[in-house]
């Protein structure tokens, strides 16, 4: 049997309850797949789970059952081949831009002499347009520059495996804008496999390859592995205009909307391991898949009244 | 616009500044001022019988006026390192005992303070088991101590730092210990995502994170040690600071006695400056 890059198989988290009360079961039954170099986007509500799932994965949170394995084994414990961003970016704030990921590429490579380690944390500093501030502290740097060197930390230890926890969740809409374009620039170079937390529909479809959606917490599962098979290299000005666009990010909106709370866990559920069910959004839709892709009225679900979805892609179209 | 740059010329500090000489020269001038006003009643007034014995009308004794304190202090500080026996030593000797005894004290403190600070607030059993002890302890005057020092060391002089010791230990330790168990979460998982042994993550991450809570006990424990050593050499006699104080009292020379209550504040702001220099290097914004 093979296994792929990183298997997550049958995770649980549950809460002991107070004195009486039943325990509180998070997410039950959570099995997923990642494959090398694969970039996936976790998306579902706040409280089903999915930062447990990701502090489980870093090894810094552990779960109640089920089992991790990367690359053939078992996750129990945090390890430089996972490198994390925080949302908070997690910063050392005594240290420069500089300093903290030279902290990052020191510990990865003690052997590396001084010169060696500065200059290669320059180099990751520069790919995310910090060149000329690396040695401000971060507190003279603002919340987009500190999350970029939080993510040229990350990568500069070239991770096998790299956990994004909502990264621009605190940033406004452009500077998200420009530091995403950073990450893909960034990722493209070296191809690690990410896991990345999000709540922004367009954020996961210009990143990832798929995206996992979760249903509402508690029990929660995961329902469905959406795949993006937009073309790459993709940018934020280009990929709206791809057919297929609205046709995805339509399907998603849906499942936040309205299914991610109407999934019955129950539905999902069946005997022993299984992997969510995969869908791509543009082949699931019946007719010719180019005519009307960009119209609003396109409702990817027969289960979805036209006039709500539309509604909610005007109001949230504020990208491209 | 700013009031202050609108209607001031001066800076505020300039102001300040002013406004503090002022009140200084308006004190001294009153305290100077009542020192030559001539007693009610004294004058051509008949002397007493009793002032007939003593030999004339002895002036009442006064609290000296500025003007001679700063005459001694000129005479102190001009030459403070002269020593003219065990009871005429300069006011420099004097200090320099008093800052030697706290100093090590302090610095003994220090030593063993700031690791146990870092044990308990790393860990609650620790902190759990250690606390009652520690609420017993840190009450107690300093003081207190000194009986049970003096007849376990016998000697006065170690004695002197031990007490030291005892006072400046606790800010330290609680401070320390509350300064480690507050480091973020997030600080101590980005030193465990990278791997760090538990050595280095004390070194890298939770020292210079805990950094400016310890200086902020030990800032404290400096300025109780400053305060308690002058209690301190009054009991133990023979040299320092709170020694010359109580040594000028049994001479009944106030000045000296003023002098002196006037360099163990400039000094004791002096220990606190540097300090608060040190936690200015280490202090990090968030």
């Amino acid at each position: 049997m093979t296994h792929a890059f990183v298997e997550v198989q049958q995770a649980a988290k549950r809460f002991p309850g107070a004195k009486g009360e039943e325990a509180l079961t998070v997410f039950d039954n959570v099995s997923f797949q990642l494959d090398k170099g694969e970039f996936v986007c976790i998306i579902g509500h706040s409280g089903c789970g999915k930062s447990t799932i990701m502090n489980a994965l870093a090894g810094l949170d552990s779960l109640s059952d089920g089992a991790m394995i990367m690359d053939g084994r078992e996750i129990n414990g945090p390890s430089l081949e996972r490198g994390v961003v925080f949302q908070n970016y997690s910063l050392l704030p005594w240290l420069t831009a500089l300093e903290n990921v030279r902290f990052g590429v020191r510990a990865r490579w003690r052997a590396w002499d001084e010169s060696r380690v500065t200059e290669h944390s320059l180099a990751y500093l520069e790919m995310v347009g910090l060149a000329d501030v690396v040695d401000r502290k971060p507190a003279q740097l603002s919340g987009g520059m500190r999350q970029r060197v939080s993510i040229a930390r990350a990568f500069a230890t070239k991770p096998e495996l790299l956990l994004l926890d909502e990264p621009f969740g605190a940033l406004d809409a452009l500077t998200r804008g420009v530091i995403q374009d950073e990450l893909i620039k960034i990722w493209g170079q070296d191809r690690q496999t990410v896991f990345m937390i999000t709540h922004d529909v367009d954020e996961a479809i210009l990143l990832a390859d798929r995206i996992l959606l979760m249903t509402n917490g508690p029990q929660a599962r995961i329902a469905e592995a959406v795949e993006i098979d937009l073309p790459r290299p993709r940018s934020r000005a280009e990929i709206v205009k791809h057919p297929h666009y609205y046709r995805i990010r339509n399907y998603l909106v849906d499942f936040l909307v309205n299914r991610s709370g109407e999934l019955r866990t129950a539905d999902l559920d069946r005997r022993g391991l299984h992997y969510p069910r995969v869908v791509n959004p543009v082949d699931e839709r019946d007719g010719e898949p180019d005519a009307s892709a960009t119209t609003n009225a396109d409702a990817p679900s027969s289960r979805t009244p036209a006039s709500k979805l539309a509604t909610i892609t005007l109001k949230e179209t504020h990208h491209g | 616009m700013d009031r202050t740059t609108t209607e001031w010329k001066f800076s505020l500090n300039l102001r300040a500044g002013i406004l503090a000489v002022v009140m200084l020269a308006v004190l001294l001038g009153l305290w100077e001022g009542l020192n030559h006003v001539p007693a009610l009643g004294g004058g051509g007034a008949e002397l007493s019988e009793y002032e007939k014995l003593m030999g004339g009308a002895d002036e009442t004794a006064k609290v000296p006026p500025p003007s001679e304190i700063l005459t001694r202090a000129w005479e102190e500080l001009s030459n403070p390192f002269y020593d003219a026996g065990p009871n005429d030593k300069g006011i420099g000797i004097q200090l320099g005992y008093s800052l030697y005894r706290v100093l090590t004290g302090y610095l003994l403190a220090a030593v063993i303070a700031i690791p146990i600070g870092f044990l308990i607030g790393m860990s609650p059993l620790m902190y759990k088991a250690l606390n009652p002890y520690i609420q017993v302890l840190r009450p107690i005057s300093p003081l207190a101590w000194m009986p049970l020092a003096l007849f376990i060391i016998r000697d006065s002089e170690a004695s002197a730092i031990f007490v030291i010791f005892i006072c400046s230990i606790w800010p330290m330790l609680l401070n320390t210990a509350f300064g480690v168990a507050g480091v973020r979460q997030d600080w101590v998982n980005v030193a465990r995502t990278h791997e760090l042994s538990p050595l280095k993550t004390a070194f890298k991450v939770i020292l210079p994170a805990a950094a400016p809570t310890i200086l902020t006990g030990m800032r404290i424990s400096i300025g109780i040690a400053w305060l308690v050593i002058v209690a301190a050499e009054m009991l133990v006699g023979g040299t320092g600071i709170g020694y010359y104080v109580w040594n000028e009292w049994n001479n009944l020379d106030l000045t000296s006695v003023i002098f002196s209550i006037l360099m163990i504040g400039v000094v004791g702001m002096l220990l606190d400056l540097a300090l608060s220099s040190i936690a200015r290097l280490v202090t990090y914004q968030e």
